[in-house]
């Protein structure tokens, strides 16, 4: 049993231990249960009642506006331009960072003189602070042409100026830091898929994509679970890079769901706007993690 | 073997297009002005450190490194010791209340932060732990602990049970049982639990942004941040600034990079 499929079993029935007189258990749950409530559950709960207010995050003064705010929301092009941004944005953050992922696992994974050297270097922007690798790349996403990513390659763009690259460009940023964390959770599942079946393949006549595709692939189903979940939820909820990169812009060509309900609130003070918009973010991560659970967990088989 | 050799020289050559950055942000960090406008992509010639002892005290790292370090390390406390307990309970106990409790804390991976920020917020003002140590590690607690919890339940539920069992019948209670027999057996998926929630709470920068921005009390990511803001087109200052913020964390990654690539991804496998 790993914690990936603890979730769903429940534990099977045996004899319980005796009950000591000394300690309930339940009093053992009791503090991490208090101070979750506290900071997450009651939290949640009153964002998800301020979402129909007009709260100015000042004083007790709100009055219940029903759908207003998600009325407003309908009708608010920057907010309905973030919906599109973000989903856009996660799309290519999960597409292209578990593809780079998968391809540096399998690079590194072969019998290489330099795989332990190669691994630390792939995963050791993930440990870097998200604000930091961005004003990192903002530099390198200048439009001089003789510096930075320009100045490589010898081309004239503006990443980050231009609307219609910008939003890529923080894809890319993204893709930079976080590909070896995909790599890492790929390479353990490349550790659990048995030599003797590849081994049979091979005496089987099979190629090396065909290994892939029949014995590798199928196997590395759970890898491919965690890896789609924990990219999707990250590109929903992508804030820090787009704050220190772009603040939103050019224009709201890179605001997503939360730059636009940071600035909802803490710019133009309209708390109760901002958690209609934080609750719409929060039903987009719930349904897609839904979804990924239902459909991922249905394909994965074992060795 | 000629086919190995051959994917070695790919993957080199794909390491060090990736190190493209750093080695941008290391030289950058290393030159004058002049040779930044002049120069950007060469080597910096000849290096200069003047950068370095300028950005140290222009971004107060010192102090932002000892909060940093107090309430990355006093969260990291809080959470191994509640949440290894919580989860003995969870794994442990068969009844409906454990069960539903267990289905409690994991819905708090799933909820989404911001849904809650603002309500917070408001409630950390009210109990006077805005721009404080006490605030960001109340919070860190709570926002990590549905990860940490679900991690420990997975590897207690993996456990025998006998040990916990044979420690009660010699006469300990529960408490004594879980100090002395369950924790020492938990050591791999606490080091998991350490490093993830250690990375994540060190680089975190919106809620100490919005927290502790002003206070005096500022962690690393959000002083580097009002450098970054305050020295924008000094690029050379600005990418010290950013080596010298980024160090720390790298260097303990380095030391310890068998175990938190381990970490990475033990607690995560399928």
């Amino acid at each position: 049993m790993t914690p990936l499929t603890a979730w769903r079993a429940r534990p099977a029935r045996t004899a319980r231990p005796r009950r000591s007189a000394t300690t309930p258990p339940w009093l053992f749950a009791a503090p991490a249960l208090a101070v979750y409530a506290l900071v997450v559950l009651y939290p949640a709960i009153s964002g998800v009642v301020y979402a129909f207010t007009d709260w100015s995050g000042i004083g007790q003064d709100m009055s219940f506006v029903g759908l207003a705010n998600f009325r407003t929301l309908l009708g608010d092009e920057q907010a309905m331009g973030s919906i599109g941004n973000t989903l856009l944005l996660t799309l290519a953050v999960v597409a292209v960072q578990n593809g780079v992922g998968l391809l540096l696992a399998l690079g590194v994974n072969a019998r290489l003189k330099s795989r332990a050297l190669l691994r630390v270097i792939f995963f050791a922007p993930v440990v870097v602070s998200p604000v930091m690798v961005a004003f990192l790349w903002k530099y390198i996403y200048n439009p001089d042409p003789e510096a930075g990513l320009n100045g490589l390659l010898g081309l004239h763009v503006d990443w980050l100026g231009d609307p219609s690259v910008a939003l890529w460009s923080i894809a890319g940023m993204v893709v930079w830091q976080y590909a070896g964390y995909s790599m890492v959770i790929f390479l353990a599942g490349l550790e659990g898929v048995p030599k003797e079946l590849h081994e049979a393949a091979m005496i089987d006549g099979a190629g090396t994509f065909q290994r892939f595709r029949y014995v590798t692939w199928p196997l590395l189903a759970p890898a491919v679970t965690i890896n789609l979940m924990l990219s999707t939820i990250g590109g929903l909820k992508l804030f820090d890079q787009v704050f220190a990169a772009t603040n939103g812009g050019p224009g709201y060509a890179t605001e997503t769901l939360s730059t636009v309900l940071y600035k909802q609130a803490f710019v133009f003070g309209k708390f109760g706007y901002s958690t209609a918009v934080a609750l719409v973010l929060a039903l987009f991560v719930a349904a897609v993690s839904l979804v990924q659970v239902y459909y991922l967990r249905g394909r994965e088989v074992s060795a | 073997m000629r086919r190995t050799f051959l994917l070695e020289i790919v993957m080199i050559a794909v390491a060090v297009a990736f190190l493209f950055p750093v080695y941008t942000l290391v030289s950058l960090s290393l030159k004058d002005p002049a040779q930044i406008s002049q120069t950007p992509l060469a080597l910096p010639d000849p290096p200069t450190f003047d950068n370095f002892t300028a950005a140290w005290s222009a971004a107060a790292l010192g102090p932002s490194l000892v909060n940093s370090t107090v309430i990355t390390v006093v969260s990291l406390i809080a959470l191994i010791a509640l949440g290894s307990f919580a989860a003995y309970f969870l794994a442990r106990v068969q009844t409906r209340l454990g069960y539903g409790l267990y289905i409690l804390f994991l819905l708090g991976i799933v909820l989404p932060f911001q849904l809650g920020m603002i309500p917070l917020y408001r409630l950390v003002t009210d109990l006077g732990l805005i721009g404080t140590h006490a605030g960001m590690i109340l919070f860190y607690t709570g926002i990590q602990l549905p990860f940490t919890v679900f991690l420990y339940t997975g590897f207690i539920r993996a456990l025998p049970r006998e040990y916990a069992s044979a420690a009660q019948i010699d006469g300990a209670g529960h408490l004594t049982a879980f100090t002395r027999v369950v924790f020492p057996l938990l050591r791999p998926i606490t080091g998991t639990v350490l490093i993830l929630n250690a990375v994540f709470i060190w680089n975190d920068f919106f809620t100490p942004l919005v927290y502790l921005g002003g206070s005096g009390f500022e962690t690393v990511p959000v002083s580097v941040f009002a450098f970054v803001g305050q020295y924008v087109s000094q690029h050379g200052l600005v990418f010290a600034g950013l080596v010298l913020g980024a160090l720390p964390i790298v260097a303990v990654f380095l030391a310890l990079q068998r175990y938190v690539i381990k970490g990475f991804s033990s607690g995560l496998k399928g």
